[in-house]
């Protein structure tokens, strides 16, 4: 029973110092996305990208409080070269994913939701990755560029 | 963070002031639809400017109030989604088909009087002055 991984153009990159956001309750989701979008301020994102990162680490923080119960939601500003980014890495060690593919797919939920959390989010980041098997927990890794036009 | 909810005429307006838990999405909800019946709101106005970011939460418990207030008899108008928010709502692929949205809170008002949703106490006032 191998890890799915789903990713979408994962480089190498230089990482910084971590920021972590426990997430056991909705309110850490709000908390969570509102650190998310002061460090993307602090990087130099525009308010456009600020938002984009911030309503797609709502769409993660929110799964790991629906599916897991709880996790954590960790920052990290990185340079590629002369590309600034911010890595939002979401992890738990709930009940996994058991059909990636399908949980990646639009108005697919387990939960009742809307099934637009992990597709929706994947289409807001530059990069996205999803590791997890049953049983053993998930792991989202997200990345957003800055626009060096931006 | 409760929500303050204003009422004017036959009109409901909630006025989103900061961030909003889940928790604080759903009492809304719960306090919007009790107030139709309560003040028999013809029309609910929900004012997200201040909203910085919309997720599948924030827009089903908006879809959800608008649907639940119409089954009531009052229309609802969602007014002041910023430009970024709506950029980040249409990637996520959220929408609000079905759903009256105006630019700010003078065109929700103006919205919902064109639909006639206040024309009920606009009658009412006729009757006052008749009988002055």
């Amino acid at each position: 029973m191998g890890a799915s991984r789903i990713a979408k153009g994962m480089g190498a990159s230089i990482v910084g110092d971590d920021i972590r956001c426990p997430i056991a309750a909705d309110t850490d989701v709000v908390q969570a996305r509102q650190t998310g979008r002061e460090l993307a301020t602090e990087l130099g994102f525009s308010v456009g990208d600020q938002t984009v990162i911030a309503a797609a680490i709502s769409e993660i923080a929110r799964n790991i409080l629906m599916y897991a119960k709880r996790g954590e939601v960790r920052f990290t500003k990185v340079v590629d070269g002369t590309r600034q980014g911010l890595i939002v890495v979401a992890e738990d060690d709930g009940p996994g994913i058991r059909d990636v593919p399908r949980a990646m797919q639009d108005g697919y939920s387990t939960s009742g939701g809307l099934g637009l959390g992990l597709p929706g989010a994947r289409r807001l980041m530059d990069e996205f990755e999803v590791v997890t098997a049953p049983g053993q927990g998930t792991r989202i890794t997200m990345r957003k560029w800055k626009r060096s036009n931006a | 963070m409760e929500v303050p909810i204003l009422k004017q005429g036959h009109y409901l307006i909630a006025s989103i002031q900061s961030a909003l838990s889940d928790a604080d999405l759903s009492q809304l909800r719960e306090a919007l639809i009790a107030r139709v019946g309560k003040f028999r709101a013809r029309g609910v106005i929900v004012d997200v400017t201040a909203l910085d970011v919309m997720d599948s939460f924030a827009v089903r418990t908006l879809r959800d109030i608008a649907h639940m207030a119409r089954l009531r008899g009052a229309e609802t108008v969602i007014v002041g989604i910023q430009p970024e928010v709506a950029f980040a709502m249409v990637q996520l692929g959220l929408t609000l088909k079905g759903i009256a949205t105006a630019l700010d809170l003078e065109e929700g008002l103006a919205f919902l009087d064109r639909q006639g949703h206040g024309r009920i106490e606009n009658r009412q006032g006729h009757g006052r002055i008749d009988r002055g």
